[in-house]
């Protein structure tokens, strides 16, 4: 780059071998790695020192890699995930067959944490392996697997994952199909890789949340910075400016005209060699600001006259959502005891290490986006919509996805670099900071819940009202979704008679908040399981007893008026967990006889969680070819954001093909060659893409089975290219390599689409909404410092019915990391825009502050789902917080109705109650 | 931006005292401000001058009436230098500091430097009555640590000097403790914590006792009213007779981490743990 000032060289040691890099003496090491030497494996989560992802051995020694500057490498030996190394290499298998691994994104940094660690102290006690990995946050495994893996290289223990015959993968632990270049470095996240010479986008953003601005001589800028070869505004944008979830409201723009909504919203875009655009100070472009009077919170933008934030919402509210069935009034008359309660959430972060990152390229009239995603053809839709270009000419490439849990489900930078690409016509990347990935990219809803709950004498739940305010922020996003699925989830999993529950979505001028793990559901099962604690104290029912006295069951019918024909396995899932309660139980109670400072406690909550779009269409569709070759091709369209789709689809595909997963190799969500299979959100991809690919396998174990007229029971085996079909004494061999198309190649392909059953919901939220549902019950125990209002989690027992595990390890991982979510949630998670907008002022749990987690997995067959399967993936996170909130409480007295409860909030409610007292 | 990394002290003194600079030794607190700025647009840096290759700055020395950290110390290598019990506290709070790869940077000088109410060596350097050694170019001298923190990031360092040792008298007989109240495991910034020292006599009545708080003002302060009061009183009571009222001088804030009186209380807690674990400790030793 001609405005790339020359930059001294330095020589280090990397992996053993001498390396001389030209590079800023101040940029980090990890940037230099990864920029320099092509070293990508090292990545970068916060350039800050507070995730770990960058760690790096240096001399031996862990460090994060993004803390040293390059200078202070000289000479040193930096060991780095690349390297060929015996303990590396045990570390990699371990993770590999624990399912230690699952987004990626922290693996390379856990692996050499532990790889430290381990060379210090072969022989590490659990504290110490927290201790020796503390500092190396991971938002997906909960940490659980990733201990298990160290454990087992401290012991020596020979770490393979099963092989699944043919017919026997479905059930087995196998190891993630995508997990090798995860324990190697060598995935490619959205950051990791772009064309030779590709130009930088750096997003110019509002530090105000409402203000009018105008822009000055951008001609005159460009001018003065000869790296610069765009400034783009919002007029530059070729098509719509806007974008947004649903058809029908496209109300986020791409780069604000002249109006902004929330601080962190967009307002330029530098595009230019790297240098350059972030060489510039915001300070020195002339944008002119007229700040005026911010929205905050819901009671602001409710509040009269308050000005609306987009002209067709008069009075800020987004959307409403409602369900009422029964005669709540006459409910709460039948009850003997009635509970109510005022409940509030914040703004939770969704905290993946990986912040959004990818390029854009044109080629001729085509635009090519390779980013993180978890939903490529919606990408697909809006990059054609702001580019004004049809859908054929946009191919979306999702790169590994280093985590997501909903906040990659709207596009962030998708528009900017596709805009950008198309405009230079020169491939443009982009690499969000940590702080803009928070800053700017969607949130949990903040929550507001009355609620009121009523039951009999025996227990019996006779009514459930609820009013709930969601924080939808600036833009829409995904607020009506989670307007309407709470409505449908609010009673819990439970026969309640009577309801009435009602939300609304609304606007302020804060950051969009959207999908979150749950949407809106975890919210608003601590409102439900709260006030059910309270009425099993009224009534003096034992807390477990009352929720299993009103589980729902297979026969019940649910709030929406839909009968649980199937897997409803919820009583099984509170059975599993009984025997352990009882102890916990009575140990909090031996405990805490005789008085003093820490206080033991146990909770237990329930929840259920509907598989899929809430009673719309959301089909997904899968194809396998066979090749001349004798290769099966799985064109699997569902991303996987590290919870382990691609290894679940494949396991499905291949019983119902009757080959083994090893026969496969894989392509994944690549608009040009992979058919629509929906988002990854909602819970969705095992059960409804699960269907589409156990119907694609059918599909084409049929036409095989037609080639070589063999019947159903046939057995197929694959050696090459020559496919033998064995039916009975009846054996074919079929020489795959002279049939087909030479065109292709391919001899055959299946193909299977699946749409979930659903009917609408009427205007009091009555069908069916989803075609199946998760249930889960989880116990937490916990131990308060009365002093310090400290609290930790000790144990969960955590019962989840996913109508069959179709691979164990990975349904666990997935409940673990729920877990750590929704242990967040209760205690420590709060987004504040501009105040908690990094990953040291924004906690998450670490390795630390895990509990101990036993699983029981309940298998109630879902018929209707692939191999009697459904989702867990939402269900993991649910029930953790308010089992928390219910330990809390039964160790201290003190009914925590907003979350995260900080040492100081739990402080402040025990002064007063003691004050009351 | 000019980068400089001298090799000798002399140099480093010449470049501090001719040229606006960030110091910068272990980073810990230069990169994620760094990062802070230029994620709302702000690019610019000030020179910088790289302390870490001077090889006067590093090292520890044991000496009959002291320790002299070099000020490139970094945090594990205090806690693994085997120093008297004295010197505990200031390792638990070497090993409470961020997560292995921030105390494998970090240095103990720039932790007093950077001068975080939070800062989490702070308190114990208090409580050890440490002084701080700095030099210029017009050559050394040496202050209290408690006339080197001024407030809040605000410290008596010179836009010539840099530190360049902690020198930690010793105090025979005595031990010491720290405590870390955080929102979670690791990683964590401390919303209070105390350090303190003490000594006792062979009737196990206290001899020296010296108690800081940090995290609960601009800058940590030593409790010198609750010292007063503890001298002469057996260390097994001393938890005893904290009263809140020797917590006054203290005065916290309410942040995003807690609120101001919950501090205020969380303090007057962790005081009383450090003398019940200093005293639990005496107990162990004398069984």
């Amino acid at each position: 780059m001609l405005d790339r000032p020359a930059f001294p060289t330095v020589s280090l040691i990397v992996n053993g071998t001498d390396r001389t890099v030209a590079a800023d003496p101040f940029a980090s090491l990890a940037d230099t790695l990864r920029e320099g030497l092509g070293l990508t494996g090292t990545k970068v989560g916060c350039d800050a020192g507070d995730c770990g992802a960058c760690t790096v051995l240096m001399d031996g020694a862990q460090v994060c890699a993004c803390l040293v500057a390059t200078a202070q490498a000289e000479g040193r030996a930096i060991t780095t995930i690349e390297a060929a190394d015996p303990l590396i290499d045990r570390l990699r298998a371990a993770f590999l067959a624990a399912g230690a691994a699952q987004c990626g994104i922290c693996t390379p940094g856990m692996i050499m944490a532990a790889a430290d660690l381990l060379a210090r102290n072969p022989s590490p006690t659990r504290r110490e392996i927290e201790d020796g990995i503390g500092g190396v946050l991971c938002r997906c495994t909960g940490y659980i697997k990733i201990i298990e893996a160290i454990e087992a290289v401290a012991r020596g223990a020979n770490a393979f994952a099963p092989v699944a015959e043919a017919g026997a993968a479905v059930g087995a632990r196998i190891a993630r199909a995508d997990g090798l270049p995860k324990v190697q470095g060598t995935d490619r996240f959205g950051a990791d890789f772009a064309p030779e010479g590709a130009l930088w986008l750096r997003a110019v953003r509002s530090p105000h949340a409402r203000a009018r601005f105008t822009l000055g001589n951008l001609a005159a800028v460009k001018a003065a910075h000869p790296g610069l070869e765009a400034i783009l505004t919002a007029s530059d944008i070729p098509g719509a400016n806007s974008f947004g979830i649903f058809p029908t409201i496209k109300d986020q723009p791409v780069l604000a005209p002249g109006f902004v909504r929330y601080r962190g919203e967009a307002i330029l875009a530098l595009v230019g060699s790297r240098a350059a655009v972030e060489g510039i100070a915001d300070a020195a472009l002339p944008i002119t600001w007229e700040v005026e009077p911010a929205l905050i919170g819901v009671e602001a933008a409710l509040a009269a006259g308050a000005t609306p934030l987009h002209a067709n919402i008069p009075d800020n509210v987004l959307t409403r959502g409602y369900l009422e069935t029964g005669d709540v009034a006459e409910g709460h008359r039948l009850g003997a005891a009635t509970a109510e309660g005022r409940f509030r959430t914040g703004f939770v972060e969704h905290a993946y290490i990986e912040p959004e990152a990818g390029y854009a390229i044109r080629v001729g009239d085509r635009i090519e986006v390779t980013a993180c995603t978890q939903a490529a053809v919606m990408d697909q839709e809006e990059v054609a919509r702001v580019v004004g270009i049809s859908m054929a000419q946009v191919r979306i490439i999702p790169s590994a996805c280093g985590g997501g849990f909903g906040g990659k489900l709207d596009v962030s930078i998708q528009p900017l670099i596709a805009v950008a690409a198309w405009l230079t016509k020169k491939p443009v990347r982009i690499v969000y900071s940590r702080t803009e990935s928070m800053a700017s990219t969607t949130k949990r809803h903040p929550s507001q819940i009355h609620a009121l709950m009523s039951a009999d004498a025996e227990g019996r739940f006779t009514a459930y009202e609820m009013t709930g305010d969601f924080n939808t922020g600036a833009y829409a996003s995904w607020g009506p979704t989670v307007a309407n699925r709470v409505p449908v989830h609010a009673t819990g999993p439970y026969k309640v008679p009577h309801v009435r529950n009602a939300t609304r979505a609304v606007h302020t001028n804060e950051v969009p908040a959207g999908a979150f793990r749950g949407f809106g559901v975890p919210q608003a099962a601590l409102a439900g399981e709260t006030l059910i604690d309270d009425l099993a104290e009224r009534l003096g029912i034992d807390r477990w007893a009352i929720r299993r006295i009103n589980a729902i069951d297979h026969g019940d019918r649910t709030p929406t008026g839909q009968i649980l024909h199937a897997s409803a396995g919820l009583p099984q899932c509170l059975d599993a967990v009984k025997a352990g309660y009882d102890t916990l139980m009575a140990e909090a109670a031996a405990h805490n006889a005789p008085g003093g400072r820490m206080a033991r406690g146990v909770g237990v909550a329930c929840m259920w969680y509907g598989c899929g779009n809430t009673s719309m269409s959301n089909p997904s569709k899968m194809r396998i070819t066979l090749g001349r070759d004798g290769r099966l091709t799985f064109l699997n369209g569902a991303v996987d954001i590290g919870q382990g789709s691609s290894t679940v689809l494949l396991q499905i595909a291949a019983d119902a093909l009757g080959l083994p997963t090893a026969a496969f190799d894989f392509v994944v969500g690549d608009t040009d060659r992979t058919p629509d299979a929906g988002k990854t959100s909602a819970s969705r991809q095992t059960f409804v893409s699960g269907n589409a690919a156990k119907l694609a396998g059918m599909d084409l174990r049929a036409k095989i089975l037609a080639l070589a007229n063999a019947g159903p029971q046939a057995r197929m085996s694959l050696d090459g290219d020559r496919l033998t079909v064995e039916d009975g004494e009846a054996s074919r061999v079929i020489d795959l390599s002279v049939l087909g198309s030479e065109a292709d190649a391919i001899v055959l392909a299946g193909e299977g689409e699946y749409d979930p059953p659903t009917t609408a919901l009427d205007a009091r939220g009555q069908g069916i909404p989803y075609a199946t549902y998760g249930f889960a019950a989880q116990v937490a125990e916990v131990e308060v410092d009365r002093l310090l209002g400290t609290v930790k989690v000790t144990r969960i027992l955590a019962a989840h019915d996913v109508g069959r595990a179709v691979n164990p390890t990975l349904t666990e991982g997935q409940i673990h990391g729920g877990i750590a979510q929704g242990l967040g949630l209760a205690l420590m998670e709060e987004y504040l825009p501009g105040r908690t907008e990094n990953l040291h002022d924004y906690l998450i749990p670490t390795a630390g502050d895990m509990p101990e987690i036993t699983i029981h997995l309940v298998e109630d067959t879902e018929p209707e789902g692939p191999f009697g399967a459904k989702g867990v993936g939402e269900p993991a996170l649910v029930a953790t917080a308010p089992a928390i909130l219910g330990a809390i409480r039964h160790a201290v007295g003190v009914r925590m109705t907003e979350v995260p409860v900080l040492p100081h909030r739990l402080w402040a409610a025990m002064q007063g109650r003691e004050a009351a007292e | 931006m000019h980068y400089f990394r001298p090799t000798s002290l002399a140099d480093a003194l010449a470049i501090r005292a001719d040229h606006d600079v960030t110091v910068l030794a272990g980073g810990t607190d230069v990169y994620p401000v760094r990062t802070a700025r230029r994620a709302w647009g702000d690019p610019a840096h000030k020179d910088v001058l790289d302390i870490s290759a001077v090889t006067e700055l590093r090292g520890i020395s044991e000496e009959a009436d002291h320790v002299r950290l070099g000020a490139l110390t970094t945090w594990s290598a205090l806690a693994s230098a085997g120093l008297p019990p004295l010197f505990d506290g200031y390792v638990q709070a070497a090993r409470a500091v961020g997560g292995v790869q921030v105390q494998n940077l970090g240095t103990l000088a720039g932790n007093i430097v950077t001068a975080s109410p939070a800062g989490d060596g702070i308190p114990n350097l208090l409580a050890l009555d440490a002084m701080v050694e700095l030099a210029s170019r017009a050559g050394t001298r040496t202050l209290p640590f408690a006339g080197f923190a001024t407030g809040y990031r605000q410290t008596a360092l010179r836009p010539d000097e840099i530190v360049t040792a902690l020198i930690l008298p010793k105090l025979t007989g005595a031990r010491s403790t720290f405590l870390k109240l955080g929102a979670r495991a690791y990683l964590v910034i401390s919303i209070a914590m105390v350090a303190a020292v003490v000594a006792t006599d062979a009737e196990d009545r206290i001899t020296a006792v010296r108690i800081a708080v940090g995290a609960c003002s601009a800058v940590a302060q030593r409790l010198t009213a609750l010292e007063a009061a503890l001298l002469g009183q057996p260390l097994g009571q001393a938890a005893g007779l904290v009263m809140a009222g020797h917590l006054a001088g203290l005065a916290p804030i309410d942040d995003v981490r807690a609120t101001a009186a919950y501090r205020l209380a969380a303090a007057e807690s962790l005081v009383r743990d450090a003398l019940t674990d200093l005293a639990a400790t005496a107990a162990r030793r004398a069984a």
